[in-house]
């Protein structure tokens, strides 16, 4: 039996059915088409997946998508802002770091969170809060550059 | 039972309620804290059908209770929180490291120390910094709110002592007192993402310069997390030196009873988890030292 929930994703409202055993991840791509958010593992070991919930980094594979009644989350379709790339996003393309791109979406999820709470992270820091993104292309080096120029950038 | 269900039930006789019904209809119901284990064991080997009981919905798995003589964490408080909880880490550094631990950035933000204990692996990264800091199991049962010291509700490999009817609400504490400090250290092959091959977990507590209390637990050398008294009694009245923390070191390597896997041999865990022990509570020392100074 399907369950109703009633969730905000990306500051709108949305409503969906969804059987009680479907991950987050599922709903998201096959039900809502928000099929930004990929999927790797599905087991939690490579982040692709990673969206925010109410603020906080998590796996939608890991979390159902009937976990999300009343909870805001964010997803790499409500990164960009009026058109406007964010400036991860602007980085990450400057840097050229990513080659296959499925990787993408969950790295550039993952550090909008650190620099959420860290806007001044080392390169310790980012590769250890990163240690749940997985990338088989770019052997990290670009990414991690990205992520800490687009910190730069931020500080202002 | 046909297909899946989810409740999420806002008030503790409403999740006692619920599996109560599933305990006398026979049908397999599962309490669900952050999912992080859960998850991937329902897309894995076990995807058989059964009623999910969602226990993030209530205050008390929610609380973080910081009090004069006790401290309280609730079942569901995801890793995240607890390492942002600066009051907590002071009090319990070497529990808030071992939690912090656990997986990625991204399991800390589900993933709860009522979670990690409950799915009773010998390898669960909080359990040894539980017992060692005198954990006691807040249980919600039929009859009202039971005790149950944690080294006592992992029975086996993912068994625990939970009545089909029954859920763990949190963790109490005695508050530690400014003599006391924890320490957790696990071994793993690299520094992120892996599980332990071994790992220890000590509170000591030193009134003028000798070990007036100990608690040590040692983890993924048995079938479940293991108290040893007998590594703390090497402890108890020393001056901590050097002998002292061996003779607890050779403690818990005697005690330690591993098995041989793609991890390590049980030789070499035996080995190392003693190491783990000495360098804990070497730390646990240099806590001490460094907060009383």
């Amino acid at each position: 039996m399907k369950v109703h929930v009633t969730t905000t994703i990306n500051g709108d409202e949305i409503e969906f059915l969804c059987p009680p055993e479907q991950t987050l991840l599922d709903t998201l791509r096959d039900d809502l088409e928000l099929t930004g958010t990929k999927e790797g593992c599905g087991t939690g070991d490579c982040g692709a997946c990673s969206v925010l919930l109410n603020g906080r980094l998590v796996c939608a594979c890991l979390m159902l998508g009937v976990e999300a009644e009343g909870q805001d989350i964010e997803t790499i379709e409500g990164m960009s802002e009026a058109g406007e790339l964010h400036v991860l996003q602007r980085k990450f393309l400057e840097h050229a770091a990513l080659q296959c791109g499925i990787c993408t979406p969950g790295f550039l999820i993952a550090a909008k969170a650190l620099l959420e709470q860290e806007p001044d992270p080392d390169e310790t820091t980012v590769r250890y809060w990163l240690a749940g993104n997985l990338c088989r292309c770019t052997g990290y080096d670009k990414i991690i550059r990205a992520v800490q120029d687009a910190a730069a950038e931020l500080r202002g | 039972m046909q297909a899946f269900s989810y409740t999420a039930p806002d008030t503790v006789q409403g999740v006692l309620d619920e599996l109560s019904a599933h305990a006398k209809s026979g049908e397999r119901a599962q309490v669900l804290a952050g999912g992080t284990d859960m998850l991937v064991q329902l897309r894995g080997a076990d995807r058989a059908p059964r009623a999910i009981v969602d226990i993030k919905k209530l205050a008390e798995t929610n609380a973080v209770e910081i009090g004069a003589d006790n401290v309280f964490v609730g079942a569901c408080v995801p890793g995240a929180l607890l390492s942002s909880n600066d009051q907590l880490k002071a009090l319990f550094p070497g529990l808030v490291e071992s939690v912090d631990l656990i997986g990625s950035a991204q399991i800390q933000g589900r993933a709860s120390i009522g979670g990690n204990l409950c799915n009773a692996s010998p390898a669960g990264d909080t359990i040894p910094a539980l017992i060692a800091n005198q954990g006691r199991c807040r249980i919600a049962s039929p009859s009202g709110t039971r005790e149950l010291a944690v080294e006592d509700f992992v029975v086996d490999v993912q068994k625990n002592v939970l009545a089909a009817d029954e859920f763990l609400l949190g963790i109490d504490f005695p508050r530690p007192t400014t003599n006391t400090a924890d320490a957790y250290l696990r071994f793993i092959p690299r520094t992120e993402m892996d599980i332990a091959v071994a790992g220890a977990g000590v509170s000591i507590t030193v009134e003028n310069g000798r070990c007036s209390a100990a608690r040590v637990a040692i983890g993924a050398v048995a079938r479940t997390v293991m108290l040893v008294p007998a590594a703390a009694a090497a402890l108890v009245g020393t001056s901590l030196t050097e002998t002292d923390l061996v003779a607890a070191q050779n403690a818990a390597s005697d005690a330690a009873q591993p098995i041989s896997d793609k991890r390590g041999t049980a030789e070499y865990r035996k080995k190392v988890v003693g190491v783990l022990l000495r360098r804990a509570i070497e730390r646990a020392i240099q806590r001490l030292q460094e907060s009383n100074s």
